[in-house]
């Protein structure tokens, strides 16, 4: 008769008796010990000079001292290297987009094509593209090829090293610095990332925080307020320093929320202590040319682009119908608008811009253009190129204040992940109750906060 | 990408990258090794793919498979996420565990770095334990010549019962030799015969015991031995996986994928 499962497991417990207890550790050490011999005999070893070079400068770039202000640094030229250079392709994009949308559509009406069509093709589904490709792809072009020298050079393990500290007194994991990073970019490749990391309860806790680091789809909403809102308070040759400065702040606002939110869930529902691991720092490597262009071009800013793209049209399809269908005076986005109104109010935003909130679940790049067009109703923007246009649509027409701004970035910060990555947070924890929890925790954080922002400031004023 | 210098040359004469084209292949390989060694790098300049690379460890989470021709033999690469020990518990690292031991790859490629040799070995002790078709390729050349590092493959190979070879992926240094190298151990005109901890004889008395019986209790199961040693040990995931049955549905789920593929995981691993 052939053995069964519990047989070969009765017959192991049996036969581990025969053995001394430490069969396996010796194993393991031998299998050590033959390692070093084999090493030693293989691998001779002179001075080096290199070495010690890396050495010096990480003794820098990680110093205690050092460290953080080095890296904030960092962070504060790479956000101002995208700000000050994705200003002008930007609008030179939009000017051109909306100068083919104007042609266009005069020749579709030439052509005498009905109004509704001319509209939800032209000043739907094309001006919802061409806003997100405008906005989005000059940042991302600059941002990610950045990134990625960073991440070849060597430079995000350092990072890891630098922040481990704070993660481990919030009890959760110190490769969660590296799953961050990763979520600069995107947060559901952020999510993958924490596969690295073994202990489920702090995959878990780094999970759900990812979201809390604005990723790509974020930032071209956060590099714009931050530009008319905090850069125009400056001199003109300063603005765009104001503005890096201001990005870097909330995204230390970010991490600063994803060290409290991952202390606050290791000390009640995933409670445990913060394990210890080993992480290498890997020699410093001259990064390769053509390889970041590729991978940061073609597979981030394309990937990102595309699917924002796939967003958009429908998104700005549904705008314009919602623009466009009149009921009792008003079109159906102004009554959904003025419906969310006094929950905007309350958080210091208004219905509009919650209303493209819902609109932009499926993805966070078009919440800016959503905006935008609910606000211009199914009028014209193609006038709308420059940042101070946009700044009195906002200001001068529609009520924004500082606090407007201010509630917008930290929602922008907090808010639900979208429907991607809560897909994904799905996927890699197969869990109802995990993704669940994983949309909603931060949603009702970004209540809470702007709400409670709102109420101080006004409270204040 | 590696780059055009004269190293390459003799490789790509031979060589056809084949991307994602895996209809038909003749070998699989795997490719294995402590995290940031530089698997994807060599990856990359054999398929010819783009796979994500990055100084970190940890980069490659999924596995990801493309294609390559070599002597006229089509093969299925797979490169998997680094792992420091078949023992470890992260989900990247069990899906390098899984293919390693369940996925009968014909030629185990361990990626091992110049610059900290002793470290690397311990994974590739621990893979020699496993399978006897192990190919070591010694990368970083480049970096341990500039740290003042000299490895003796030659002594390595005696030493280990294996072939190592050193390369430097990035340039493509020593690739075409790997490539001859697993060409030679998967024909099997290069004979193996990996260093073993043979244990104490009360040890392998009771390994050649269990083996049967865990061949007759999961019938199919590649490395019957490596799951004797950790019953032996008192592994609780193990004793659960061979008690549930789920050791027979990894292997044929592993089998599996050995047949099915796509562009599809390469892209996933892209991220």
């Amino acid at each position: 008769m052939a053995a069964s499962p519990s047989d070969a497991i009765h017959r192991a417990a049996a036969l581990r008796e025969t053995l001394q207890a430490s069969f396996r550790d010796e194993a393991v050490r031998s299998i050590y010990a033959e390692a070093t011999r084999i090493a030693r005999r293989a691998a001779k070893s002179s001075a080096d000079r290199r070495f010690d070079f890396d050495q010096r400068i990480d003794r820098i770039v990680t110093s205690p001292v050092l460290g953080l202000p080095l890296m904030a640094l960092l962070l504060a030229a790479v956000f101002w290297v995208t700000i000050a250079g994705a200003n002008v392709p930007s609008a030179i994009l939009a000017n051109g987009f909306f100068w083919v949308e104007d042609q266009a559509a005069t020749l579709f009406d030439r052509f005498g094509s009905p109004w509704w069509l001319t509209g939800f093709i032209w000043h739907g589904v094309f001006r919802g593209l061409a806003w997100v490709i405008s906005v989005m792809l000059p940042p991302m072009a600059i941002f990610f090829p950045l990134f990625t020298i960073l991440e070849d050079l060597g430079y995000l393990p350092r990072v890891a090293f630098n922040l481990d500290f704070l993660f481990k007194s919030a009890g959760a994991h110190g490769k969660q610095a590296l799953t961050m990073a990763m979520g600069f970019g995107c947060n559901a490749a952020g999510i993958i990332a924490t596969r690295v990391i073994d202990s489920p309860r702090e995959r878990l806790i780094a999970i759900l925080t990812n979201n809390f680091v604005p990723c790509n789809g974020r930032f071209p909403t956060l590099i714009m307020l931050a530009t008319i809102f905090v850069g125009a308070q400056f001199a003109p040759s300063f603005a765009s320093f104001a503005a890096a400065g201001a990005v870097v702040g909330i995204v230390i606002v970010g991490v600063i929320f994803t060290l409290a939110v991952s202390w606050t869930l290791s000390k009640t529902i995933l409670r445990g202590e913060a394990s210890a691991f080993t992480l290498e720092l890997p020699p410093y490597r001259r990064p390769g040319f053509m390889r970041i262009l590729y991978t940061s071009l073609i597979d981030r800013t394309l990937f990102v682009l595309w699917r924002a793209m796939l967003t958009a049209a429908p998104a700005g399809a549904v705008i314009w119908i919602l623009g466009n269908i009149i009921v009792g005076g008003a079109s159906l986005a102004q009554h959904t608008a003025n419906f969310l109104n006094p929950l905007g109010h309350a958080i210091g935003l208004d219905g509009v811009i919650l209303l493209a909130y819902i609109i932009a679940i499926p993805a966070n790049e078009i919440v800016v253009p959503t905006m935008v067009m609910v606000y211009l109703g199914g009028g014209m923007m193609s006038d709308m190129d420059e940042f101070s246009d946009l700044k009195r649509l906002l200001v001068d027409q529609n009520g924004w204040t500082l606090l407007t701004a201010v509630n917008l970035m930290l929602f922008s910060l907090l808010h639900n992940p979208c429907a991607t990555t809560i897909l994904t947070i799905y996927k890699e924890t197969l869990s109802k109750k995990w993704a669940t929890i994983g949309a909603l925790m931060p949603l009702s954080l970004a209540f809470i906060v702007t709400f409670v922002v709102a109420s101080v400031w006004r409270w204040l004023a | 990408m590696s780059a055009h210098n004269c190293d390459t040359c003799v490789v790509t004469a031979e060589l056809e990258r084949m991307g994602v084209k895996l209809d038909r292949f003749d070998r699989v390989v795997a490719l294995a090794g402590n995290p940031n060694t530089g698997k994807s790098t060599l990856f990359n300049a054999l398929t010819g793919l783009k796979q994500h690379t990055g100084n970190w460890p940890g980069k490659t989470v999924t596995r990801a498979e493309g294609g390559f021709e070599f002597n006229k033999v089509r093969y299925k690469l797979v490169d998997l996420p680094g792992t420091y020990s078949l023992l470890s518990a992260s989900s990247d690292e069990e899906v390098a565990r899984d293919f390693l031991l369940f996925g009968r790859p014909d030629v185990t490629i361990v990626v091992a770095d110049a610059t900290a040799l002793e470290r690397n070995l311990n994974l590739v002790l621990q893979v020699c334990e496993i399978t006897d078709r192990v190919v070591v390729a010694v990368n970083l050349m480049d970096e341990a010549r500039r740290k003042g590092i000299e490895v003796d493959t030659r002594s390595l190979s005696k030493d280990l019962g294996v072939p190592a070879i050193g390369i430097v992926a990035r340039t493509g240094e020593g690739v075409h030799t790997l490539l001859e190298t697993v060409d030679g151990v998967a024909s099997g005109t290069i004979a193996t015969k990996p260093l073993r901890v043979e244990g104490t004889p009360e040890f392998r008395r009771a390994i050649a015991e269990l083996v049967p019986l865990i061949e007759q209790a999961a019938p199919g199961v590649p490395n019957a031995r490596w799951i004797a040693i950790r019953l032996l040990d008192g592994d609780a995931q193990v004793e659960e996986a061979l008690a549930t049955g789920r050791l027979a549905q990894l292997v044929n789920e592993q089998a599996q994928n050995v047949k099915r593929f796509s562009g599809k995981i390469a892209l996933e691993g892209a991220q």
